[in-house]
């Protein structure tokens, strides 16, 4: 069994509304040094191991959970152990 | 003129498009859950406005794997009119049958008003009775209606005349361009933030939206009509 961890961001060149909203939070709350904040999605998948799970991952991020429009994607890949 | 509504499981201006169309336009009306996988008998095809699938992961990222959707897409290649309205023109984004993606609101604000519009191409099937920047007004509801795409990308839809209509005066949530429906390349595929189905009687303080409809029918008859004869 293969856990893989998805980070989805949004690209540079898109505004984020949110980031924003949450940076001016930030600096209300006196944290001026924060230059910028951007605001993204993790996602968790549990997969059977098989030879190509890269490549599967891959798929499933260009198909259906990031919009490549407007989001990137990466991505880790890690043993699952049961205890 | 056959229309099929969508609905899926979220849909929330179904029945408004359904009676926009049954009783605006006085046209056969049908709707079509998300889980059929035939569209065939219809002569256009409407997406409703609401939240698919809660909006789950992204406006319409999940409703465009619906199983209705490859007759969607068989239908809009076949040349057949396809709208879709709010939450439809986030699925039509996200199917790939529009270009771009949709942001949230630049005020991060859910916003719910009538707000005008401007008419930038009636030479399409859908905006052919609307004077070519005739102010309309039609209302908004929505929490991200914030068109977005790249620099070429809009450079090919102001070469192309595939802006159909802009927000006019103040942008209400910050849109690439004021761009408020665009068309595809073919011009039989329209999405559009505002809703036209709930300014389709002057009960509901505009009929503006009514128009859109006659359009499409105007379109349908005159090519059936031309087919016959010709």
């Amino acid at each position: 069994m293969k856990k893989v961890k998805v980070f989805i961001t949004l690209k540079e060149s898109v505004l984020d509304p949110q980031g924003q909203a949450v940076m001016q939070s930030l600096h209300n709350m006196d944290y001026k040094n924060v230059q910028d904040v951007r605001i993204g999605k993790y996602i968790e998948l549990q997969l059977d191991d098989s030879a190509n799970v890269a490549e599967e991952v891959d798929t499933i991020c260009d198909k259906l959970l990031a919009n490549t429009v407007i989001e990137n994607y990466r991505y880790e890949i890690e043993e699952e152990v049961h205890s | 003129m056959k229309t099929a509504v969508i609905v899926f499981p979220g849909s929330n201006c179904d029945q408004d498009m359904y009676y926009a169309i049954k009783d605006g336009l006085g046209e056969e009306v049908d709707y079509v859950w998300h889980a059929e996988t035939s569209l065939d008998g219809y002569d256009a095809v409407m997406i409703p406005g609401g939240f698919s699938y809660g909006d789950y992961l992204r406006s319409g990222a999940i409703a465009r794997f619906a199983g209705i959707m490859p007759a969607v897409v068989k239908a809009a290649q076949e040349g057949k009119p396809v709208l879709g309205v709010c939450n439809g023109f986030q699925i039509l984004l996200e199917s790939g049958l529009l270009p771009g993606a949709m942001l949230k609101n630049k005020n991060l604000k859910f916003i719910c008003e009538s707000v005008n519009l401007q008419v930038k191409n009636n030479q399409t099937q859908f905006s052919s009775l609307y004077d070519q920047n005739e102010v309309i007004r039609i209302p908004i509801a929505h929490g991200e209606g914030n068109y977005y795409c790249d620099d070429a990308t809009l450079q090919e839809l102001e070469d192309q005349n595939r802006i159909v209509f802009t927000y006019s005066g103040e942008n209400p949530n910050g849109s690439r361009a004021d761009i408020a429906g665009i068309i595809n390349e073919t011009g039989n595929v329209l999405g559009m933030m505002p809703h036209p189905e709930r300014a389709a009687d002057a009960l509901l303080g505009s009929d503006d939206g009514l128009r859109l409809f006659q359009s499409i029918l105007k379109h349908w008859r005159e090519s059936t009509h031309a087919a016959y004869t010709s």
